[in-house]
């Protein structure tokens, strides 16, 4: 009797965190919504007896994808209340949506039930004197174990994405470039002039670093002010 | 195994998906809102996995549910950081806004 009141408390908290996430005024607060509901739903798979999933849900979704939301949201400085224009008009659509969907939903629970070969036709059924945790194992490590290995690529394949996404080059440090430093030759940096006796260095045009442009005739860079010194 | 019937958990999982999808319509601008609310949408699918493994006595649902997990978990931090990058290109995050390609 006390798992069926369990059930209840937890279903009704989560339909009601549900509502709050897509309702909140502030952002800030339906990721908070968001967390409340994956806690709950965590319960209801522990009521349903998949204790594994539930730790996963509270771990993977509570310690990362909503944390993730929170990051994104506090980091955007974005006005959320100008995001909320237009609320009141897309209610009615959103109402009316969701209401035919919810009554095709009811339409299909109400004309349903399980067929009866149903229980033969199953793939692992629950082995005795094992738990949950250790059964969800061997099945992952043996029978699924390609599949298992796919979701880690696309976890790798997403992570890869985020990063090279948001990925800002910003030349802020200094780095030492290797391999510029090693391909540079004397031909590159050093040039032998002759220098007249008593002639400054402006007269003749040299000046480093070296100027993109081609250096002006040396008549007229005679006059600048700082135009080097005898 | 099931502490209620099958049919609650699956009502309780439609009421989520109908949230989720009201959710959607609701906040048409937030794209936020609108990746959190595909969340909860995900959530009630696995919930439905969840009842039917326990209601037919059969691990593979859940094996399955780590999948959708795997899968809803990259799917956030791509849309996330597509978030990111077009709120830093754009300045805003109004789904309105996006209409560079004009499709």
């Amino acid at each position: 009797m006390i798992p069926v009141v369990y059930f209840y408390v937890f279903a009704a908290i989560l339909l009601v965190s549900a509502a709050m996430v897509v309702s909140a005024r502030n952002p800030v607060h339906s990721v908070l919504f968001l967390i409340l509901a994956f806690f709950n739903a965590a319960a209801l798979f522990v009521l349903a007896g998949a204790e594994f999933l539930a730790m996963i849900l509270v771990i993977v979704y509570v310690g990362a994808v909503a944390v993730l939301f929170l990051f994104v949201v506090m980091m955007l400085d974005v006005n959320f209340t100008a995001l909320r224009s237009g609320y009141q008009r897309y209610l009615p659509v959103g109402l009316a949506v969701g209401a035919v969907l919810l009554g095709e939903l009811g339409i299909v629970l109400g004309g349903w039930k399980v067929a009866p070969e149903a229980v033969t036709l199953r793939l692992a059924p629950h082995a005795a004197n094992v738990h949950n945790t250790a059964q969800l194992g061997r099945l992952l490590y043996t029978d699924y174990i390609f599949l298992f290995q796919a979701s880690g690529l696309v976890l790798l394949v997403a992570m890869i994405g985020a990063i090279v996404l948001t990925l800002r080059v910003r030349n802020l440090s200094r780095h030492q470039n290797i391999a510029r430093q090693v391909a540079r030759t004397p031909a590159d940096t050093l040039e032998l002039l002759d220098v007249p006796s008593r002639a400054g260095i402006a007269v003749l045009g040299i000046s480093r670093p070296k100027p993109d442009r081609p250096a002006p005739a040396p008549a007229e860079n005679s006059h600048a002010p700082d135009g080097g010194h005898h | 195994m099931m502490v209620v019937g099958l049919s609650h958990y699956l009502l309780v999982a439609a009421l989520l998906l109908v949230m989720g999808i009201f959710g959607i319509f609701l906040n048409r601008k937030n794209v936020i809102i609108i990746l959190m609310s595909i969340e909860l949408i995900l959530l009630a699918a696995n919930l439905n996995l969840v009842a039917f493994s326990a209601a037919l006595d059969d691990m593979v649902g859940q094996v399955f549910v780590m999948f959708t997990l795997t899968v809803a978990a990259a799917e956030a931090a791509i849309g996330l950081a597509i978030v990111v990058i077009y709120f830093r290109n754009r300045g805003s995050i109004e789904v309105e806004d996006v209409n560079l390609m004009k499709g």
